[in-house]
């Protein structure tokens, strides 16, 4: 009989039929055109794929770091999946700067074979996180920020950009999920979840003003079409971050936001002293984050702290100790 | 501090549209909210499903082995009841 095995009619994929599930993936860039768009720099489009590649890639290995130390088995594969849907998008975006810049450099060579100095992911992306407090508060700005970004990006004139972006989207959108939930779960707790929640989003607040430092090579090319000025994205991050601490009880309701917190207005309150006049600086008409050269140091320009160095010691180990090996 | 354990949920499965829901496994989560998260992130990741049920272990009532007999074995020689004295056409799938 034609249906006799029971997993036969669980697939459609009568040339795979060994496996019961899982078949049938698909090549989000399959037929993308990979040629460069006309009129844009190819240097600058490599450094741009190298930004957002890097974020991803190095906020994929501190993810990995986590796994045998998460909380909870389910909670390890969770961060597992998210750090590999990183991984992936760093392989596309690192490929597609090899290509852009045109010296032959492949994702390897890119990934294992260069210094801090020329990795361009933000600070944000390396920092170590103390506990997993930290880190949800951690992954749920930077995925909101890339989802914000993503999102605009898939408009890009560079349609490889286009497609990495829209495969990026749907991964990114459940990381925020993840990472907003357990914000939440934390933030509205027990008072020592509680405790530790607003700790850590009062760790990561004064590190969050680096999200919106356009650099020039993001400003250049968003004008002409190909990339997302950052700046851009700050109203969007602004609301769905005091949406998620209002409901973690972490900032007080809308309500009375306008009495000012540093919490909710962390760009105003990276270049303010501690306890400083972030409304006043506001009311007195100077935009937020108008002290952009107080970012430091600065991941877009290739500054970045020890961390990475750290970071780069140990995911580069084997590519450095077998050089050209592969298997 | 003591340490409180999750509670057990199962987790159901469908692979595509038109077939039931399959029992895959369980795992701990604090609510259903989470055990649909973990869910997802256990027994999807190779593109198994397109929806999930979660239940609470201790929401199943289970038949108990011992009453094997007398629930199953009744049925063993009902052939009328199987419709196999039909010719089912090639091309239906999920009999």
């Amino acid at each position: 009989m034609a249906f006799d095995d029971a997993y036969h009619a669980l697939t459609d994929h009568d040339d795979d039929a060994r496996w019961a599930y899982g078949t049938g993936f698909t090549d989000p860039l399959a037929g993308v055109p990979g040629d460069l768009p006309d009129g844009v720099d190819r240097a600058e489009l490599a450094t741009y794929c190298l930004m957002l590649g890097d974020d991803a890639l190095i906020l994929s290995h501190r993810l990995q770091q986590w796994v045998t130390r998460a909380p909870e088995l389910e909670d390890e594969l969770a961060l597992a999946n998210i750090g590999l849907d990183l991984l992936g998008q760093a392989r596309l975006l690192l490929t597609r700067a090899g290509v852009s810049e045109g010296w032959g450099r492949d994702e390897d060579d890119l990934a294992m074979r260069r210094d801090p100095s020329g990795f361009r992911n933000l600070c944000l992306a390396e920092r170590a996180d103390a506990d997993f407090a930290h880190l949800v508060a951690r992954l749920f700005a930077l995925s909101t920020w890339r989802l914000a970004l993503l999102d605009r990006l898939t408009a890009s004139r560079d349609p490889m950009l286009a497609a990495i972006a829209a495969k990026g989207v749907k991964e990114v959108t459940y990381h925020r999920d993840y990472a907003a939930q357990w914000v939440v779960r934390l933030g509205d707790g027990t008072p020592l979840s509680h405790e530790r929640m607003l700790a850590a989003v009062d760790t990561l607040t004064p590190q969050l003003a680096e999200l919106f430092h356009s650099h020039p090579t993001e400003i250049g090319l968003a004008s002409v079409g190909v990339a997302v000025d950052p700046a851009a994205l700050e109203a969007e991050f602004t609301q769905v971050w005091t949406h998620v601490l209002q409901a973690a009880t972490l900032l007080p309701p809308a309500t009375s936001l306008s009495g000012g917190t540093s919490r909710g207005n962390f760009v105003a309150a990276e270049s303010s002293p501690p306890g400083g006049d972030a409304v006043a600086a506001e009311v007195s008409g100077v935009p937020a984050g108008a002290e952009q050269g107080s970012a430091r140091p600065w991941g877009r320009a290739g500054e970045h702290t020890p961390a990475l160095a750290e970071i780069l010691d140990e995911m580069q180990g084997v590519a450095r100790s077998v050089p050209g090996g592969v298997w | 501090m003591t340490r409180h354990e999750w509670p057990l949920f199962e987790v159901f499965v469908r692979a595509k549209r038109g077939l039931n829901h399959v029992h895959v496994g369980s795992l701990r989560a604090a609510d259903h909210e989470m055990a649909l998260h973990h869910a997802r992130d256990l027994y999807t990741r190779r593109n198994e499903g397109v929806s999930i049920w979660v239940v609470r272990s201790d929401a199943v009532a289970a038949s108990d082995p011992a009453d094997k007999e007398a629930f199953f074995t009744p049925s063993s020689d009902k052939v009328y009841r199987h419709p196999t004295h039909y010719a089912i056409p090639d091309n239906v799938p999920h009999i």
